[in-house]
């Protein structure tokens, strides 16, 4: 008896035990959402159907290589353009046209890591003609003309590696710039990597822009020690004519950056004076250094890409520019170089520092003018950090990255390791208002915030991890944007959305600066492709030896010719098929069973051509890709392959005729 | 007649000229997939407007597509209208009463013949179909009316005279104006006499 009662005891106390555990461990599970919802969020941030949205952000992919148009405050996905990757959704670096795009000196490179967007600025101010964005992994500077949301340009940056610190603008677009990240050998050569200090340089290149057209041209590269150049921002206003680049990796290493690069106290922001060295080009100086770079552009009027190889650019080295370059130490492996829209103050951001310095250009030039230096790197000199400082921000969090601006003199920065946003006024420097965001923010946007002009209404943190934020989606998941007003004293989060790629960096331009100028089909009297079929009556199908040129026409809901016989095993055939309709958002597309190639679209009024390359006889059907009318599932024509050495005359029709 | 008859006429007559620079009819079509809407302008010597929409979308129907230069009226719509100015300005020099009424004859059969004209080709398009057409619906003819709106499948069609129009429309009723003032005034002075 006594026995059983101890057993019942002991159940008993068993039993409150694991109820009390449970319960403790319940209470001490933390509430994700974060901040509060006011309420009125939904509100803020629904856009209803038919209406458009108030912005434009276009959202960097990342790894995905592209470029992705944003409408906020809804955060609805406008648009994925595709600039460095091939896209076989809609032909994109597969089509014969646009092969060329992705053409560089290694030849043809179908993806790349695309970072920073930066909208093109007329007077200090994004204008909504163009959008650049680096290429990081085959150092690349790609423009998108937002007429057409198309790519239109892409320059290979020669003596780079790894374009991280691009494409950062100066006020009037007068230069886009790529600094390299990677140092290696200029030129590039087979070398001991030990010999990192004797052999590797850093590049930083000047692009400029076309005032008019766009074009862009490497105008000359300065070679500078071998540190890791990793972001930069142009002055304005008073600093106008200066350029400033974070680098990182001052000790030089080579291995185990982690840990090697990470010893010194400061490395440094580095001060560029580009009007003083563009008056020094134009006099000639430094060197032309042979180098191997692709330049590829887009014709609208041909809807053809090419490519050409240029073989040399003016390279200037640190004593060709003395006077030009300065070092400005700052803590702490900086990240962003950002600068304020009066352009009065330069803000460095050190991964691993506890403070935000914020340099005042007032106090550079001083600095530069008495003299105040601390020894020099190569002949340029490194100014004294105090003599440059306009003071610190206390307390930023942890591992600060980017600051953008608003227009009532407050900055953001993103601190990446405490994933939150400080808010900080400029002139005082002291904090004034912090919010969490889910999880390890990385840059963050607000319309014209690294302009003269921020339009302050709207921040976009991107951040890198979701974890728990959405459904999951097994091992990998979305990367994300959080959507926040930026418009009262508080900080408040109104909604998150996830992205396409990684959502690197953004910017966001008003709505009406781009919709202005949209363009909406192409005119087909206009199109001076070499293979447009201007009417069904001239679509035709050309033999030449092995290859075969198929002339398509196509008009809601058919394809002029849409039987083809006489096709041969092994023919190199060229389907290029012209879309005649010319009314907006009529796009046809073209597929062929078994192609090892891709499917196109075209829009309307252009031309496009795909390869198909037939391995066995039969019947192959073809068919458009894009619901294009009531009878598209009827859009669809035959195409037969015969052997190698049959006799099947070469015959094209459409409708018995 | 009297000189602000006169006077009137001759700004009737020239106020015709415009007609060579404005629409004179115009017609609109309406559909979901299309809010900003599709138009048409029937000039006195030509077509404008989303033709090459129109025709697009009308092949499905089987009408034929509209093609201006075929159509001869466009070619001498220009010296009909210039005839009936040059009319006009002959009942401000003649000046008689009978030329004034001649000149409404003639205006009110050439705008009832060329409304005809406009409507039979109307009809023409509308009916004469190609009998492999994609889209048949039993008993539809795809003819917009003269005036006023008429749902076409998808498409709500609208036929509305235009600028050109009212202008001949003004200077029509301007002359009949005239004319039963001219009357009128002549009757005073008979019964006075």
């Amino acid at each position: 008896m006594k026995n059983l009662k101890n057993i019942i005891y002991g159940i008993a106390v068993l039993i409150a035990l694991t109820v009390l555990i449970t319960n403790l461990n319940s209470c001490s599970k933390k509430e994700k959402t974060g901040p509060t919802m006011s309420g009125d969020e939904a509100e803020k941030v629904y856009v209803a159907p038919g209406k458009y949205d108030e912005f434009y952000y276009f959202v960097s992919g990342g790894f995905s290589g592209q470029l992705a148009a944003y409408g906020i405050p809804s955060g609805r996905l406008l648009k994925v353009i595709p600039v460095y990757s091939v896209n076989p959704e809609n032909g994109y670096g597969y089509t014969e046209e646009t092969k060329p795009m992705l053409n560089t000196s290694y030849g043809f490179v179908p993806w790349d890591d695309s970072h920073h967007s930066e909208l093109s600025q007329t007077d200090g101010i994004p204008d909504g003609r163009w959008v650049f964005i680096n290429g990081n992994n085959t150092p690349r500077l790609a423009r998108i003309d937002l007429k057409t949301f198309k790519t239109v340009e892409i320059l290979e940056i020669p003596n780079s590696s790894g374009n991280h610190s691009s494409p950062f603008i100066t006020p009037g677009t007068e230069y886009v710039v790529a600094g390299t990240r990677f140092s290696v050998p200029v030129p590039n050569k087979d070398v001991p990597i030990s010999s990192y200090k004797e052999n590797f340089r850093g590049t930083i290149s000047f692009i400029k822009v076309d005032k008019d057209k766009g074009d862009m041209s490497v105008a000359f590269q300065l070679i500078t020690p071998p540190y890791d150049y990793d972001l930069s921002h142009a002055g304005k206003g008073p600093s106008n004519g200066w350029f400033f680049f974070s680098c990182y990796n001052s000790e030089e290493a080579n291995t185990l950056l982690e840990v090697n690069a990470s010893q010194k106290d400061k490395d440094f922001i580095m001060a560029v004076n580009w009007k003083k060295i563009e008056e020094l080009v134009a006099q000639n100086k430094g060197t032309m250094m042979e180098s191997k770079y692709a330049h590829n552009k887009w014709s609208d009027e041909t809807h053809t890409a090419t490519s050409e190889i240029l073989t040399s650019t003016r390279v200037l080295k640190p004593e060709d520019v003395q006077g030009c370059i300065y070092y400005i130490p700052c803590p702490k492996s900086p990240h962003g170089a950002d600068v304020d829209p009066t352009g009065n103050f330069i803000v460095g951001g050190g991964k691993l520092a506890t403070v935000i310095p914020v340099f005042s250009f007032e106090k550079i030039k001083k600095a530069i003018e008495s003299n105040q230096t601390d020894g020099n790197v190569e002949g340029i000199p490194i100014l004294k950090y105090d003599a440059c400082l306009a003071g610190e921000v206390q307390n930023p969090g942890l591992g600060p990255l980017h600051t953008e601006f608003d227009d009532k003199g407050f900055a953001y920065t993103s601190a990446f390791v405490s994933s939150e946003i400080v808010k900080w006024k400029v002139e005082t420097r002291e904090v004034v208002d912090r919010m969490q965001v889910f999880y390890s923010v990385g840059h963050l946007t607000i319309p014209g915030g690294d302009s003269r002009k921020p339009w302050g209404k709207y921040l976009l943190s991107m951040n890198k991890m979701t974890k728990d934020r959405y459904l999951p989606t097994g091992p990998e998941l979305t990367q994300s944007a959080q959507l926040i007003d930026i418009s009262g004293d508080k900080m408040k989060l109104l909604s998150d959305f996830p992205t396409i790629g990684e959502p690197h960096y953004a910017q966001g331009i008003p709505a009406d600066l781009v919709t202005k100028n949209q363009l909406k089909i192409y005119k087909i009297e206009e199109n001076k492709n070499p293979y447009v079929t201007k009417s069904p009556n001239d679509a035709k199908v050309v033999r030449e030896g092995n290859t075969v040129h198929v002339y398509i026409a196509a008009m809601r809901s058919h394809f002029t010719p849409d039987n083809i016989e006489g096709i041969k095993v092994g023919d190199e055939v060229y389907f290029h098929m012209t879309n005649l309709e010319q009314d907006w958002d009529i796009p046809h597309g073209f597929a062929i069973m078994g192609n090892l190639n891709s499917e196109m679209l075209v829009m309307p009024g252009e031309t496009c051509s795909i390869k198909w390359v037939p391995e066995k006889p039969g019947i192959y059907p073809m068919y458009c890709t894009d619901f294009c009318s009531a009878l598209h599932q009827e859009m669809q024509g035959y195409v037969r392959v015969s052997s190698k050495d049959s006799n099947t005359p070469l015959t094209f029709s459409t409708g018995n005729k | 007649m009297s000189k602000t008859s006169r006077i009137l006429i001759l700004i009737s007559a020239l106020a015709m000229i415009a007609i060579y620079f404005v629409p004179v009819w115009s017609i609109a079509l309406e559909a979901p997939q299309y809010p900003e809407g599709l138009g048409m302008q029937i000039w006195i010597s030509k077509m404008t407007g989303d033709l090459q929409i129109i025709n697009g979308l009308n092949h499905y129907i089987g009408m034929k597509t509209i093609q201006p230069d075929s159509i001869e009226e466009l070619k001498l719509m220009p010296y009909i209208l210039g005839f009936i100015i040059l009319y006009g300005l002959l009942v401000v020099i003649i000046n008689k009463r009978s030329m004034l009424l001649s000149w409404i004859i003639i205006m009110i059969i050439i705008g009832s013949v060329g409304a005809y004209d406009f409507w039979s080709w109307e009809y023409d398009y509308g009916h004469n179909l190609d009998p492999t057409a994609a889209i048949k619906v039993p008993g539809m003819n795809y003819q917009p009316p003269l005036i006023g709106s008429k749902q076409l499948l998808n498409f709500n069609a609208s036929s509305m005279p235009d600028i050109g129009a009212y202008i001949l429309f003004a200077s029509g009723i301007a002359a009949i104006i005239i004319l039963i003032y001219e009357y009128k005034k002549s009757k005073i002075k008979n019964t006075r006499i």
